[in-house]
C-alpha cells in the first residue's frame, strides 16, 4: 500500500462545545481518573460497570476523563489515577502507555493482560512470522480467491515481536489480576484510592481467572 | 518423647521427630506448600513451605522438630520469601488461569491467593514445552509443570510398581514424561487420581474439562488454608 499525503485531524483536535462553567468547576474539584484499553478485550471495562449503583456514589468523588465509556480519546488534564487494561502488543500501545505514565500520578494494571500478557500473550510461543502466516496467508477461513497479503499501512502500528505486561514498559503502581477482575475488586481499589486509604484488596476477591 | 518448640513466640508441646509443617498445621498455623502431602514421604522440591528455623531459612516439610527449636512463620520476611517462591513458579511456566481447566482446584493458584500474590516480580518467560497427547486417558500440559515430583514418586503401576511419570533433561530443558504403555493400563479412577495429585494443570484426565462452574469448584467451596488446617491435605 502506498503512502498518502496526510490531511487528517486527530479526534482530540476536533472542535467541541464548551461545557458550562458551573459543571466544569464541579468536575475540576473531583479526582480525575483516566482509563485505557490496550491489547485486551475490553472485558475489564465491562467488569468496571459491574460495580452497578455504587458507581453513583463514587462519581460524586471522581471524574472519568479518557475512557471507552466517555469516548474522550486523549487525557485532557493531569489525572490522579490511570486504569490500564490490556497488554503491550504494538507500538501504539507503548506510546499510549508512556503518555499515561507521564500524565497520571498512579497507574494500575487491571486484568490478566495488563498484569502478565493474558490471552494475547499466547502468541509469545510462536514467532511473529508464523503468527502472520497463520492469520493472513494460510488462514483456514480464507476465501479461495482471496489475495494473500499481510496488512501494511503507515497508519497501522507495527506489531511487537512478543506481548509484554505493562510493568515491563513503564512503572506500574498497583496490580489487579483476574480475567476480568470482579467489579467488586475494581470498586474496592478505586474506593480506597479515592478516599486516600492504602490499597488493600481482600484475599477473598483476588482472582487469577 | 514430649518436647517444646516455639512458633511465633507461642510454645507448642509436641513429639520429637514430628515434621515441622505438620506440627504447625495441628496448632492452627498455616504454612503454604505445593509438593508436600501429609502422610506421604517428604519430597522437598518446591521450597514454598520455607520458614525461619533457629534463624535460618529451611523448608519446613524437611525439618523433624527438636526440643527448644525457635520457628518464625508469620513475619513479613518469611511471608515475602514464600510469595517470591510462588512467583518464580508463575514466571517459569505458562500459567494462564483463565484458559486452564484446573482453575479453582489448582494448588498453585490457591497458594498464589494465600500468599497475596498479584503479579510476579520476575519476568514471565513463556516457556515452550510440547504437549503430550499419546496416552489414552491423560493429557500432559508440560509448560504448566512445576517439577514437584508428586506424580513421579506417588503414581505407580499397580501390577509392577513401576513409575509411570518421570522427568527428562536437566535445568531449563527438563520436562515431564509419561510412560504411554503403563499409562494406558490405568483405569479412569487411577487417571483421575493422577490428575488430582498434580498441584497444577499439567496432568489432565481427558474428558473431564470444566466439570464445575465458578463458585462451586474445590477451592471455591473450602479454601486450601482451611483444608490444610483440618488435616485434609
Amino acid at each position: 500500500m502506498s503512502s498518502i499525503e496526510k490531511k487528517e485531524i486527530a479526534s482530540h483536535e476536533l472542535p467541541k462545545t464548551e461545557i458550562d462553567a458551573e459543571t466544569m468547576a464541579k468536575r475540576d474539584e473531583k479526582i480525575q481518573v483516566a482509563m485505557i484499553a490496550l491489547c485486551g478485550c475490553w472485558g475489564c471495562t465491562l467488569s468496571f460497570l459491574d460495580m452497578d449503583e455504587r458507581m453513583i456514589d463514587l462519581l460524586q468523588k471522581v471524574n472519568i476523563t479518557r475512557s471507552s465509556l466517555t469516548d474522550i480519546k486523549r487525557i485532557p488534564t493531569r489525572c490522579a489515577i490511570g486504569f490500564v487494561e490490556g497488554g503491550i502488543a504494538n507500538e501504539e500501545n507503548i506510546e499510549t502507555l508512556i503518555h499515561f505514565r507521564e500524565n497520571c500520578d498512579i497507574l494500575i494494571s487491571v486484568g490478566a493482560c495488563a498484569v502478565w500478557g493474558g490471552v494475547p500473550s499466547m502468541r509469545n510461543l510462536v514467532s511473529l512470522e508464523d503468527c502472520f502466516t497463520e492469520a493472513y496467508l494460510e488462514s483456514p477461513t480464507m476465501l479461495p480467491d482471496q489475495k494473500k497479503v499481510i496488512p501494511f499501512h503507515e497508519d497501522l502500528p507495527p506489531i511487537t515481536n512478543k506481548v509484554y505486561p505493562c510493568h515491563e514498559v513503564v512503572k506500574m503502581d498497583y496490580f489487579l489480576p483476574g480475567c476480568p477482575p470482579e467489579g467488586e475488586a475494581i470498586f474496592k481499589v478505586l474506593d480506597d484510592l479515592a478516599n486516600g486509604r492504602e490499597v488493600d484488596l481482600p484475599r477473598a476477591i483476588n482472582r487469577f481467572d | 518423647m514430649s518436647i517444646t518448640i516455639t512458633i511465633d513466640n507461642k510454645e507448642i508441646k509436641t513429639d520429637i521427630g514430628a515434621t515441622l509443617i505438620d506440627v504447625a498445621a495441628d496448632n492452627g498455623i498455616f504454612i503454604p506448600r505445593l509438593c508436600y502431602m501429609r502422610g506421604k514421604p517428604c519430597l522437598g522440591t518446591c521450597r514454598v513451605c520455607s520458614v525461619k528455623v533457629n534463624g535460618w531459612m529451611a523448608a519446613s516439610c524437611t525439618i523433624p522438630v527438636q526440643d527448644g527449636m525457635i520457628v518464625e512463620v508469620d513475619t513479613s520476611e518469611v511471608k515475602d520469601i514464600q510469595k517470591a517462591l510462588v512467583e518464580t513458579l508463575f514466571s517459569e511456566g505458562t500459567h494462564n488461569c483463565p484458559s486452564c481447566e484446573k482453575s479453582g482446584r489448582c494448588d498453585l493458584q490457591a497458594m498464589g491467593y494465600e500468599t497475596d500474590m498479584m503479579v510476579s516480580r520476575f519476568p514471565y518467560r513463556f516457556t515452550e514445552r510440547n504437549k503430550e497427547n499419546a496416552a489414552n486417558l491423560i493429557w500432559l500440559e508440560r509448560d504448566r509443570c512445576i517439577f514437584c515430583q508428586r506424580c513421579v514418586n506417588f503414581i505407580q503401576d499397580e501390577e509392577t510398581g513401576q513409575k509411570i511419570f518421570s522427568i527428562s533433561g536437566r535445568g531449563p530443558s527438563s520436562r515431564i514424561e509419561i510412560d504411554k504403555e503403563l499409562a494406558d493400563k490405568m483405569n479412569k479412577k487411577q487417571a483421575r487420581a493422577a490428575s488430582d495429585i498434580c498441584p497444577v494443570g499439567c496432568i489432565i484426565d481427558k474428558e473431564r474439562g470444566y466439570d464445575h462452574a465458578m463458585g462451586v469448584r474445590k477451592y471455591d467451596i473450602t479454601s486450601i488454608r482451611e483444608r490444610i488446617l483440618k488435616g485434609e491435605q
